[in-house]
């Protein structure tokens, strides 16, 4: 008898292994780096493109729909990266458990709030509610 | 054994430095780099969504020394993280794990990112002379 016929059926099915995560974490980090590839790569040509633009210029360039969408796909899966790969750094490196947790919430929650306000300032411009 | 005794791996400085493991900790901590410049690009963006006074400080800050600084850092990261990025995922299919091949990867990393940055720089300064 091997040693994965030792689990239970369901155990394999889960595929969740003793740390009951899985490779979930793993998997989103690799798909928000796929998906960051070809936005950065935009990004950096449209900011370079930018260079010492004023505010209207910059307005006129959000209020596009092509770059709108963009911005907010990339503000999503920098920040969902960002949270995962400073996640990973935590728990490297900082070992007591009560500041390992806190840390982790206040990268989260932190990850969340300027993607929040980055996509919000986005979508203002881009529907032109702004002063 | 009390745990004093018990031997214990060397630490960090006791090995010699090779190309491999200073592009892994140099990934990580071009990944911070980029978290705080994430933060620099929801400032900007704000900013223009605010009005025209508090862009002006932004844009103002951004054309400083210490703007220009955190900007060069910010876009060497990032092309950094991106060529390495990309090695990290070439790996994560099996491939290219052979030590010639980490080596080979790991200076063509270190090329690109040199090239991409001075062509991202002379391509932003021309843009900002004109």
């Amino acid at each position: 008898m091997t040693a994965t016929r030792m689990r239970s059926p369901l155990g394999r099915a889960l595929g969740l292994g003793s740390a009951k995560e899985g490779v979930e974490h793993w998997w989103l980090q690799r798909i928000t780096a796929a998906a960051l590839v070809p936005l950065s790569v935009w990004f950096i040509i449209a900011i370079i493109r930018l260079v010492g633009a004023d505010i209207e210029t910059v307005r006129d360039w959000v209020s596009t729909p092509m770059p709108a969408i963009l911005l907010v796909l990339l503000l999503i899966a920098t920040f969902w990266h960002a949270s995962l790969g400073l996640q990973v750094v935590i728990e490297d490196y900082v070992h007591s458990p009560l500041t390992k947790l806190g840390l982790v919430i206040v990268v989260r929650l932190g990850c969340f709030a300027f993607a929040v306000a980055g996509i919000f300032a986005v979508l203002s411009m881009a529907f032109g509610m702004t002063s | 054994m009390k745990s004093a005794d018990r031997p214990i791996s060397p630490h960090l400085q006791i090995y010699r430095w090779q190309l491999t493991s200073v592009l892994s900790i140099l990934h990580r901590a071009a990944g911070i780099v980029l978290s705080a410049g994430a933060i620099l690009l929801v400032w900007w963006l704000v900013a223009a969504a605010s009005g025209p006074e508090t862009y002006e400080g932004v844009a103002n800050f951004l054309g400083s020394w210490i703007g220009l600084l955190l900007l060069f850092g910010w876009t060497a990261s990032l092309f950094y993280h991106l060529c390495n990025g990309i090695r990290h995922l070439v790996w994560d299919t099996g491939q290219a794990l052979d030590l010639k091949s980490t080596y080979l990867g790991g200076w063509l990393v270190v090329g690109g990112t040199a090239l991409l940055t001075v062509i991202a720089w002379i391509a932003g300064i021309s843009n900002w002379i004109d």
